[in-house]
């Protein structure tokens, strides 16, 4: 799978490490070179400094051959004009935008884009968490810890 | 007319300001206090302090009754998002976005924003107008179509030099709308043959550009 994500925070970077693990082909793209100081050492991925809302540089990205788009800055709007330039004018299947504030996301959601928000996914976790719900809470939070292990650099087994 | 104008740097304010004083109602949304606290002081109890990219400001802005919704931040996601925003949650019928980065008009377009304004291709626009070669300069698009206004500025060993405006092969839907001879306005009619030096008024759709471009200069 050939995935451009835009944002090196802590989300997209952990996000990349994940995707290259798994044998995907990862270009990922901040303004800020030290950003990618976030990416686990052993990232085999490209890196690419520019503005992820510009043509040229998701071009240069390789959008043009994009199976799947992430737009993980921490602007909102950003990462919306991002993933419909993507969707729209890249015409890539699978377009993810982070948008926080809950109500931007649905808004967006309601128009056919792909957006979720860490807030709303969080407090829901959070409180599935809190009232025990079974169905909700643990089989996310267990995936999150196998994550979590492998990047510190232990394996922890699949469950039964 | 009733118009919200989300930003109120420079160029909303002096939006603000000339609208009003031509007669117009208005709601400014700007995001600083201190800034939307120094507009109230200079033009009255026009401005909303609160994020125009967010559709409860919008709602309170009354971007639902609004003529034209324009977003005049400098920042073009910013501005993209409060022109979706408000014809998705508002319809508001009109709106207009001002873009910082020229590339991004196309993208707009593409987004659903039909009318944008960018004023490094306006600045562009005018320094080209008075270089000596002439040229070609799309001034403005035209409200609620898909047709642009076109200058042109018939140059020596080009197919329009002397050729008769109905043999210039313009793309189907365009017109030209007069020429400019000697500083003189003329009728554009079938036989009337254009010269080097005249400035030909072109309106045409906007898709077809790349066509009257070729027509004229080939």
């Amino acid at each position: 799978m050939n995935v451009v994500i835009i944002g090196c925070g802590r989300v997209g970077a952990f996000l990349a490490g994940l995707l290259d693990t798994a044998g995907d082909t990862v270009t990922i793209v901040d303004l800020d070179r030290t950003a990618f100081l976030h990416l686990p050492r052993e990232f085999s991925g490209t890196t690419l400094l520019g503005d992820g809302t510009d043509l040229d540089v998701l071009r240069q990205a390789g959008a043009e051959q994009a199976d799947t788009f992430l737009a993980l800055t921490q602007g909102d709007n950003r990462n919306i004009m991002s993933a419909q330039i993507a969707d729209k004018i890249f015409g890539i299947k699978k377009v993810i935008a982070k948008v926080n504030d809950p109500i931007r996301a649905y808004a967006y959601r309601q128009e056919g884009l792909g957006t979720f928000s860490r807030t709303s996914i969080l407090a829901t976790l959070l409180q599935a968490l809190i009232t025990g719900n079974t169905k909700l809470g643990p089989n996310l939070m267990a995936a999150a810890t196998r994550h979590e292990a492998a990047m510190s650099g232990e394996d922890l087994p699949e469950p039964a | 007319m009733y118009f919200v104008i989300a930003g109120g740097g420079q160029v909303g304010f002096h939006l603000s300001k000339a609208l009003l004083e031509s007669g117009h109602e208005i709601m400014l949304i700007e995001s600083d206090r201190r800034r939307a606290q120094w507009i109230e002081e200079q033009l009255g109890s026009i401005v909303i302090n609160a994020p125009a990219d967010e559709g409860r400001s919008q709602v309170e802005a009354g971007c639902g009754r609004a003529d034209a919704v324009i977003a005049v931040t400098g920042d073009d996601a910013k501005n993209l998002v409060i022109c979706q925003l408000a014809k998705y949650k508002c319809h508001a019928p009109r709106v207009i976005a001002r873009v910082n980065n020229p590339k991004n008009e196309i993208v707009f377009k593409a987004l659903g924003i039909d009318e944008t304004v960018s004023s490094t291709r306006v600045l562009m626009a005018v320094i080209e107008q008075e270089l000596p070669s002439g040229g070609f300069f799309p001034l403005m698009p035209l409200t609620g179509s898909h047709l642009e206004l076109i200058e042109a500025e018939i140059a020596a060993a080009t197919p329009a030099a002397g050729k008769d405006v109905r043999d210039l092969g313009l793309p189907d839907g365009s017109l030209i709308g007069g020429i400019v001879r000697a500083g003189k306005i003329l009728h554009a009619h079938g036989d009337t043959a254009l010269a080097v030096g005249d400035r030909v008024i072109v309106f045409a759709p906007t898709a077809a550009e790349a066509e009257v471009r070729k027509a004229l200069f080939g």
